[in-house]
């Protein structure tokens, strides 16, 4: 505390605890929601405190998912979104560090000119080339299943880079002692690099799930089938458009399910997570 | 920067660099090239007749007037998007670098919508300002405002931005939140020795020192609102009412699976690309950046 000013502390507590209200509106009434009938949910007003209904909507959607949509039940939804993070975010941290690796510790033909060839693609997002990659997924087969889900969005510039750069912070030393002793680099790598590179791995861990669970575009164009739908497409499913049919408490609840891993992945992983996230961009 | 030692070259670096290689190749630079190609291109929708046509794609594009409206909409929103979300974020960051008590608990209800899939987010507002039954559309009728965003164009923009913003404060504020706690307290204790204000100590040193975080998080945010928030606009709008929400990326998207029209579709990937690339040129060129790429 530089000096004391009642006035402006108070200011900045009031002004943080009411965007602190603001923020979390939407979820609380999408919880509220959540825990209500569906002819409840056509009155007016809407309820702002919780109904009874909650056990039983939750159960609903997991185990039946909403009726009128076509949506499989949204257990077996969240299990499609954990398996695309879950192979995106392994998939993502393995092949950038292996190469960040060959980048750092090696020097061969060409490696200049494949640092330049990751790099690029830092400038071709999935959104500005919807079309042409579609067909190369659909020409693989690759339509309706996990791989298509996952291994386009595995080539990342940002995590080679942070790689890289950690990679470039680690003494020389260290590695002048592994081969005087007679280590072989791949060696090297699982027992020094690796253990080394323990928190960046975590950080971007974070990062990663949160990426890879959140996909739209991507699981929007090669899933067709229902059972294959991840959690965040399936409930754009649920909302036809025109809201009188909608089943706002099932949507809702659908809602909160979908939200509560990244978020608690999140919450519980606070301080790696703004690590990841200050770093990864930096 | 290089290491002083390597060790000695074989296949061996090959194969490490072989798997994200490939995939870059193969979803990267293959789809890049046929997109190109294809812009030069026409095709109809059965695929059965192919014409080179040169650049007739992009004049019939830049011909176009929806086209040159979702270029405008693109811009607005992005626009609209970064200000508010830059702007909120800034003068929060502000305030819990201010606070001692409570500013972790502070941080952590304010970041985690971060965790919201945009989508899921767009979900959220959907259901509050839905029109005729979403709490706030209903408050809002009291007032004697009626709120439509299915009808108004503004108004779905204006809910596409609210909802894009929303999900974008948590990183703004995360970096400035950073870059204001980075700065020496002994600056600052000089300048409210000296008779400083907190305004006045703001404007001379804080935001100075973190300008250079301000210009990458301005470039950062429009990169995201171009790109990242094809979701809150399919979820909210579809790009309606009457084309008043279609970004660029959407229009791709929509001429391309809806409308088939591979061509027109193609010729639009490459104008994005190129606005990608000026982007990530600006943002490498004139941001500071710790990464040094040599």
């Amino acid at each position: 505390m530089i000096e004391n000013r009642p006035g402006f502390t108070f200011f900045c507590h009031a002004l943080l605890i009411a965007s602190v209200i603001v923020v979390a509106f939407p979820l609380y009434i999408a919880f509220i929601a959540s825990t209500h009938t569906a002819t409840r949910m056509m009155q007016f007003p809407l309820p702002l405190l919780p109904g009874g209904e909650m056990l039983h909507n939750y159960l609903t959607v997991l185990t039946h998912g909403v009726e009128g949509a076509s949506t499989a039940p949204v257990g077996r939804m969240m299990w499609n979104s954990l398996v695309m993070a879950l192979s995106i975010t392994f998939g993502k941290i393995t092949i950038s560090m292996l190469s960040a690796y060959a980048i750092v510790y090696f020097r061969f033909p060409l490696k200049k000119f494949f640092f330049w060839m990751i790099f690029v693609t830092l400038m071709l997002p999935v959104e500005v080339r919807i079309l042409p990659t579609y067909k190369v997924v659909a020409d693989l087969g690759l339509i309706d299943t996990y791989g298509g889900l996952a291994i386009p969005l595995i080539a990342s510039a940002t995590a080679t880079f942070l790689f890289r750069q950690f990679f470039l912070t680690i003494p020389d030393e260290l590695m002048e002692a592994a081969r005087i002793d007679g280590a072989s680099a791949m060696r090297f790598f699982w027992d020094v690099v690796l253990p080394l590179s323990k928190t960046n791995i975590a950080a971007l861990f974070v990062i990663l799930f949160i990426y890879g669970w959140n996909q739209y575009l991507w699981p929007l164009l090669v899933t067709t089938q229902e059972d294959m739908y991840t959690v965040v497409i399936g409930i754009r499913r649920m909302i036809p458009g025109g809201d009188a049919s909608v089943s706002w408490n099932l949507v809702m609840a659908t809602a909160m399910l979908a939200l509560t891993p990244p978020a608690l992945v999140v919450l519980l992983m606070q301080n790696w997570f703004v690590k990841g996230l200050v770093e990864t961009e930096k | 920067m290089e290491k002083r030692t390597q060790f000695p070259v074989g296949w061996l670096p090959y194969v490490l660099v072989a798997p994200q290689l490939t995939i870059t190749i193969v979803f990267f630079f293959w789809p890049a090239g046929q997109a190109m190609w294809q812009s030069l291109l026409l095709q109809d929708p059965f695929g059965i007749n192919t014409q080179f046509v040169w650049f007739d794609n992009f004049k019939q594009l830049f011909a176009d007037p929806t086209y040159l409206d979702s270029f405008k909409v693109s811009l607005v929103f992005s626009v609209l998007v970064a200000v508010l979300a830059f702007a909120i974020s800034l003068v929060l960051a502000i305030c819990c670098d201010y606070v001692l008590r409570g500013a972790k608990a502070y941080q952590t209800l304010i970041i985690w919508p971060y965790a919201v899939a945009p989508a899921i987010a767009a979900v959220l507002w959907t259901f509050l300002f839905s029109p005729g039954l979403g709490i706030v559309a209903y408050w809002l009728k009291n007032f004697g405002y009626d709120w439509n965003h299915h009808l108004n164009g503004g108004q779905a923009m204006a809910l596409v931005v609210f909802a894009s913003a929303w999900n974008r404060i948590p990183y703004n504020f995360l970096f400035f939140l950073a870059g204001l706690q980075s700065i020496p307290k002994s600056m600052m204790e000089a300048a409210a020795i000296d008779g400083a204000g907190p305004i006045k100590r703001f404007a001379t040193i804080s935001f100075p020192l973190i300008s250079p975080t301000s210009f990458f998080l301005l470039v950062v945010n429009i990169v995201y609102a171009f790109f990242d928030t094809f979701g809150v606009i399919d979820s909210i709008t579809g790009g309606g009412p009457m084309r008043s929400t279609t970004t660029l990326v959407y229009k791709v998207y929509q001429d391309g699976f809806k409308g088939l029209d591979l061509g027109g579709s193609a010729a639009q990937s490459v104008i994005l690309m190129a606005i990608v690339i000026s982007l990530t040129v600006v943002q490498f060129r004139y941001v500071e950046r710790k990464v040094q790429y040599s």
